[in-house]
Order: structure tokens, then sequence, then C-alpha cells
């Protein structure tokens, strides 16, 4: 596979070459501030486009059609219009935290977005306590959605941001425990070290066979209520709470948190891709050099986003198939089945990984 | 250098946010109606405290989980060498494993997992 660190690395030699250290990297921290917004903001129009005709397909409906060829300028024409309407200061509510709270759900987004490995050498964030990191900014979120709930002032947000609060804090937990399965597995909490490992020895999800796919169906499940999406939409259910905990927020502070959770739902396919599916590593099938050889031509960032968007695609499929759950459904959910089947599952892989029994 | 990207992405993110907030208030009309400041109930005048009180069972959530993540945080170093440590380490974390899972025994029996 071709290291892009390689390219990384000329540049910053270049840069150094004509300009003293600091002005470069100020130069490099620009770069990577564009290309974080550039990227995330690509990214959340192909998701809602997608979305929307994702769940046009499941519902026999054509979907946008009608705002450029194929509709493909509708979400463009949406975020004007979310733009170009009057922002609602509320008279009871704290406006100090109601005006922060959209900080928080962004600025939790975009570090998980950074720890993405999106090929070799490309990563922005590449801690040695990557996965560690990964779970502790995501929990931000969490702080900004009680935050808006709170400081709306009204009833349906606080009780929808009471709800997300309790679901979002359950369901990281399975989160937690499934990952921890999969770096017993790996021995590195480190992503890039972790792809590279599954680049050489073969998909997690293989290595780690029966706890590796136990991990994978447990995390789908709790990262399909970690993303806030149906079944487990709860927060934001439209029939009992309005619009959850953004009720109260008009405009584009309603368009921060749409495009946080966007964008966390790819996050969150895009960690299950790295993590089980071996991130921008190709598919290798041992004792077949021929097919492995043609597999390494296709460039690492199409096998990352082809793996992402495919398990997007899955989490759409669930979010269009199944009805919502109640609170105490959703609750025992994760309480009374998923997490002691992820405590069961973290003994079974430290046995299959103390036996040897990995393939 | 990572530190220095950490701090970016932060900035990045607050960036972002506060040059939309600037480009939605240059674009937005503004009108004033002292309906529009009301809290949304429907339609209906707003009655009541909507800073009440809300269930409990939230809070207990809260609380159990703080344990079982503070938990997991510790399982994390061992899961890193896991491989080495071979089966000491395996029995010490099933004990630990074991004390946690008295917990979680304990409070679904109390009824803490039940939602009324």
């Amino acid at each position: 596979m071709y290291n892009f660190k390689i390219v990384t690395d000329w540049f910053h030699s270049l840069l150094t070459g004509v300009m003293p250290e600091w002005l470069a990297i100020g130069i490099e921290c620009l770069i990577v501030l564009l290309f974080i917004i550039l990227l995330y903001a690509t990214l959340a129009i192909v998701l809602i486009y997608m979305e929307r005709k994702v769940c046009a397909f499941f519902q026999c409906r054509i979907g946008p059609n009608r705002v450029g060829k194929w509709g493909l300028l509708q979400v463009f024409a949406d975020v004007f219009k979310m733009l170009t309407k009057e922002i609602i200061k509320m008279r009871q509510s704290d406006r100090l935290l109601h005006d922060l709270a959209p900080y928080f759900v962004l600025v939790a987004s975009f570090l998980t977005f950074a720890c993405l490995p999106w090929h070799e050498g490309v990563q922005i964030l590449d801690f040695n306590i990557g996965v560690f990191f990964f779970i502790a900014v995501s929990g931000i979120g969490v702080v900004g959605i009680l935050l808006a709930g709170w400081a709306s002032r009204s009833k349906y947000p606080i009780i929808g941001a009471m709800r997300s609060g309790a679901q979002l804090v359950s369901y990281e937990l399975s989160i937690g425990m499934t990952m921890l399965t999969m770096i017993i597995l790996c021995g590195t909490m480190q992503l890039s070290e972790i792809v590279n490992q599954q680049a050489e020895l073969g998909w997690n999800i293989f290595r780690g066979h029966i706890p590796a796919v136990l991990a994978f169906l447990i995390y789908m499940v709790a990262g399909n209520a970690e993303c806030n999406r149906g079944p487990f939409d709860l927060p934001e259910a439209e029939s009992e709470l309005t619009a959850g905990y953004h009720t109260e927020y008009s405009g584009m502070g309603f368009g921060f948190f749409y495009l946080a959770e966007y964008l966390n739902l790819f996050i969150c396919a895009a960690m299950a891709a790295t993590i089980f599916f071996g991130g921008w590593a190709p598919l290798h099938i041992v004792g077949l050099d021929g097919f492995n050889a043609v597999m390494d031509y296709i460039p690492g960032f199409v096998w990352f986003f082809g793996k992402t968007f495919f398990i997007v695609f899955l989490l759409m499929w669930i979010r269009w198939t199944f009805p919502r759950l109640r609170i105490d459904q959703l609750l025992s959910l994760e309480w009374k089945y998923l997490m002691p089947i992820s405590m069961i599952n973290i003994v079974l892989m430290a046995l299959v990984v103390t036996l040897g029994l990995t393939l | 250098m990572n530190f220095t990207l950490l701090v970016t992405v932060v900035l990045t993110g607050v960036a972002f946010v506060a040059l939309v907030v600037f480009l939605a208030d240059l674009l937005a009309p503004r009108s004033y109606n002292p309906q529009k400041e009301e809290p949304y109930e429907c339609g209906i005048p707003a009655r009541g405290n909507q800073w009440g009180r809300y269930h409990l069972g939230y809070y207990l959530f809260a609380i159990l989980f703080l344990m079982f993540d503070v938990e997991t945080m510790f399982l994390f170093p061992w899961a890193v060498i896991a491989k080495s440590l071979g089966t000491t380490g395996l029995l010490a974390v099933l004990f630990f494993l074991f004390i946690l899972v008295l917990g979680l025994a304990y409070a679904w029996r109390k009824g803490a997992l039940k939602w009324d």
C-alpha cells in the first residue's frame, strides 16, 4: 500500500526550506483546518442526500427530484434556507448556555472526526491511546445535548435532553466494552497501528471470529443508539416531543445539531470499519496471491469509504425498518442484555487470545 | 505535533460554529413579536415551571453509568497487554469483573433497572 506520509514529509521539508519552523507548522495547521471543514461539509451534504434517497427507496417513493438533476441541489437549497431563517431568542431561556451548546456538540464531533485513519499516513490525531481518546471526546457531545435542552427552558427540550443523556451514557458503556474487546485482540490502542496490523494479518472480524462478530453486532446496536437514530430516536421522537432537545433552536442553531447527528453517523460507521473491517486495509484471502495483488491496486481511500458507506447504508436500513422503542425497553435492552453479553464477550475474547485461538 | 493538532482541531470546531453563526446573523431577517419568545408547547400558552421536577430514573442510570464507566477505564490498560499477561492477568480480571457483576446484580435486584 502507498504510504501517504512520504507526501506530508516532503511538503514539510519544502516549507521548512523557505521559512522558519513555527510558520511552517502554522501553515500546516491552517491546511488541516481547511481540510477538516471541507471534508466535514462535503460528507454532511452527501449523507443527507443519501439518507433522503435511501429513505425514499425503503418507502417506495422517489425522493427529492425537483431541485437540480435528480434532486442533487436539494441539500444546498436547504442549507441556504436555514442560513436565511430568523434566529429567535427565547425570553426565559439561559441565553449564554443556549448559544454555547452547539459549540460543545460540534467540537466533540470534530475531535472524533479527526481521529479517523483515512489512509496509511493520513490521520490528523494519531495518539497512542487513540481508541480511549475517541471514547473520551465523544462524551463531550452529551454535555452539549444536555445543555441545549436545559438552557431552552421549555418542557419538550428538557424531557428530550434527559432521555438523550440517559440513552447516550448507557450505550456508551457498550461502545467502550466492544472496543475493549477488540483492543484485547490487537494489543494496542493506537488507531493507525490497529489498521496496520489488520493490513498484515487480516481483518479483525475474521481474526477474532466468534467474539469479534458478537462485538460487531453489539457495536452496531449501541452505535445506532449513540447516533440518536431510529429505532433509538426517542430523544427526538417527533410524535411525542416535537424535536426533542433542539425544539427551541431555529435556523442554523438547529442546523448544527442536524449536521452533528449525520456526521456522528458517519464517524460511528467509520470507526466500525476501522476496528472490525480493517479501515483502509484491502481484502486479502490467504493462498490466493493473484487475487490479493489485484486488491492491492485499489487505493486505501476507496476501501475506507466503501466499507464506511456500506455500514452507513446498513444503519439507514435499520432506521427505516424498525419501529421506535419505549424508554424502559431501551434502557433494559442496554442494562439487562447488551451489557452482560459484552462483559461475557470480553472474557471470551481474553480466553481466545490467551489460548492463542485467533486465526 | 500531536498536541498542536489537537488544539487546531478544537479551534476548527469553534471557528466553524462562530463563522456560521456570524453568517446566519448577517443573512437572517429580524422581526419582533412577543409571542415568538414564548416556549413552544403546541401552540397553547406555556403553563407551570419549565425547570420543574422530572423523573428520578435518569439520575439513577447516570450514577450506574459512572460506576461502570470507571470500571471500563480500569480495564483498558489490562486490555492492551492482555496477551503478554496470560493466565495470571486473566484470572485477576475475572475476579475484578466478578465483583462488578455482583454490583450490577445488586442494582438489578433492588429494582434500579426498572422504569416506573
